[in-house]
């Protein structure tokens, strides 16, 4: 290779590398505030009292799904498995919304309830035939039901 | 020098590679159609509906290979710029700009689909998450070393600073890919990976995987035909063209 060239290659990854560096910064500060969401621990533990509104994520608690009769309101506890908080929310929900889904509601901290203006549905990375899916859930209840009946009753 | 590096050099040559690129494009090209369509119809009729998006989920046959396409253009954008600012090889400044609006047309039907699927499985049809975010960084670059590239009168000027650029933009590559595992993000982690199991059932997956060397060899075929079209407009004049030309110009 001749200096010219040389020169020129030395200069380019120089300078691609410089901005490589930069950015890598960059985004290592943005870490924390780059944040798209809030777990109810991190709410509970008071991170959600610098906004007014924030999206808190996780997944709708098994069994706290309640829907008003009359209205469109609903009624769900957003879990991330340490700690749950209770969501209010009026609206239409996605298609993908259920217990044991996880969900992304926006809106802000009234009391001890997160009163939702948004709720999304995060999708799992996860594509499977519904045979499948049943077959691979019989499975998993068996598991369940075996590993609970292994387990001592005092 | 050996064979390998002598076909190269020789690949190099505007004329040379001008009489490749338009024997290989037509394979190319087929080959394409024909991945294109055993892909299509693997995954709009053959493969089975997901158990939780239902018919919904066949977006994916398209937003996906489309996704992989965008970031891979760019890299290869990034790499023949690269050659270009090095080598100043005319025929590597061409490919590179070529590859620009290709990339960017990928980029923008990925946004597009994702956005028809977000609307009734998220909810929403955009969210400033990180993913979706850099995604749309990704369409401005593409569009900003087009916009360069056509805003400087000399071609090979033109060519050079928008190759700076495209080299600059490869940084957003991997903020790209891993976006979904730095930050909570809305959108799903990876479904298909090299390197352990994908979360896919193998009856969703081959199609997924046709559909991507289908987008693959398009991309080939567009980028041979463009360079040709991008080479016979800057090299206007020279003898190759000039004798490339005689026999039409001397019919009747």
């Amino acid at each position: 290779m001749n200096p010219t060239r040389k020169r020129r290659m030395t200069l380019v990854l120089l300078i691609v590398a410089a901005v490589g560096i930069a950015a890598a910064l960059t985004v290592y500060a943005l870490q924390q505030n780059m944040n798209y969401l809030l777990t109810p621990s991190q709410v509970l533990s008071g991170q959600g009292a610098d906004y007014k509104t924030f999206r808190l994520g996780g997944m709708v608690k098994s069994g706290s799904l309640q829907r008003d009769a009359h209205s469109l309101r609903v009624d769900f506890a957003v879990t991330d498995g340490d700690h749950d908080l209770p969501v209010e929310y009026t609206g239409i929900l996605p298609d993908l919304f259920r217990e044991n889904q996880a969900v992304i509601a926006t809106g802000h901290m009234d009391g001890g309830r997160f009163v939702a203006t948004e709720v999304l549905a995060k999708h799992d990375e996860n594509y499977m035939p519904k045979e499948l899916a049943e077959a691979m859930g019989k499975a998993h209840a068996k598991h369940h039901v075996g590993a609970a009946a292994q387990e001592p009753t005092p | 020098m050996n064979t390998l590096t002598l076909w190269l050099h020789k690949l190099g040559s505007p004329p040379t590679f001008y009489r490749f690129a338009g024997a290989v494009r037509p394979w190319l090209l087929a080959a394409a159609l024909l991945a294109g369509a055993i892909g299509l119809y693997g995954g709009l009729v053959l493969a089975p509906a997901d158990y939780q998006q239902g018919d919904a989920y066949r977006i994916i046959f398209i937003h996906v290979p489309s996704a992989w396409m965008g970031l891979f253009i760019y890299a290869c954008m990034a790499a023949a710029g690269f050659v270009a600012l090095v080598w100043r090889i005319k025929l590597a400044e061409i490919v590179a700009m070529e590859c620009a609006p290709i990339g960017a047309a990928f980029t923008f039907i990925t946004l597009v689909t994702g956005s028809l699927w977000g609307k009734p499985m998220w909810g929403t049809w955009w969210t400033w998450d990180a993913r979706l975010t850099s995604e749309l960084v990704l369409l401005f670059l593409y569009l900003g070393v087009i916009g360069l590239y056509y805003a400087i009168e000399d071609r090979r000027k033109a060519a050079r600073a928008a190759a700076f650029l495209a080299l600059i933009g490869i940084i957003n590559l991997p903020i790209v890919h891993f976006s979904v595992q730095w930050w909570n993000t809305l959108h799903q982690g990876s479904t298909v990976r090299i390197l352990g199991p994908s979360h896919i059932a193998p009856s969703m997956l081959w199609p997924l995987l046709a559909m991507a060397l289908a987008t693959k060899l398009y991309f080939g075929a567009s980028l041979l035909g463009r360079a040709r079209v991008a080479l016979l407009a800057q090299e206007g004049g020279k003898d190759w063209v000039r004798a490339l030309a005689q026999p039409e110009g001397s019919r009747p």
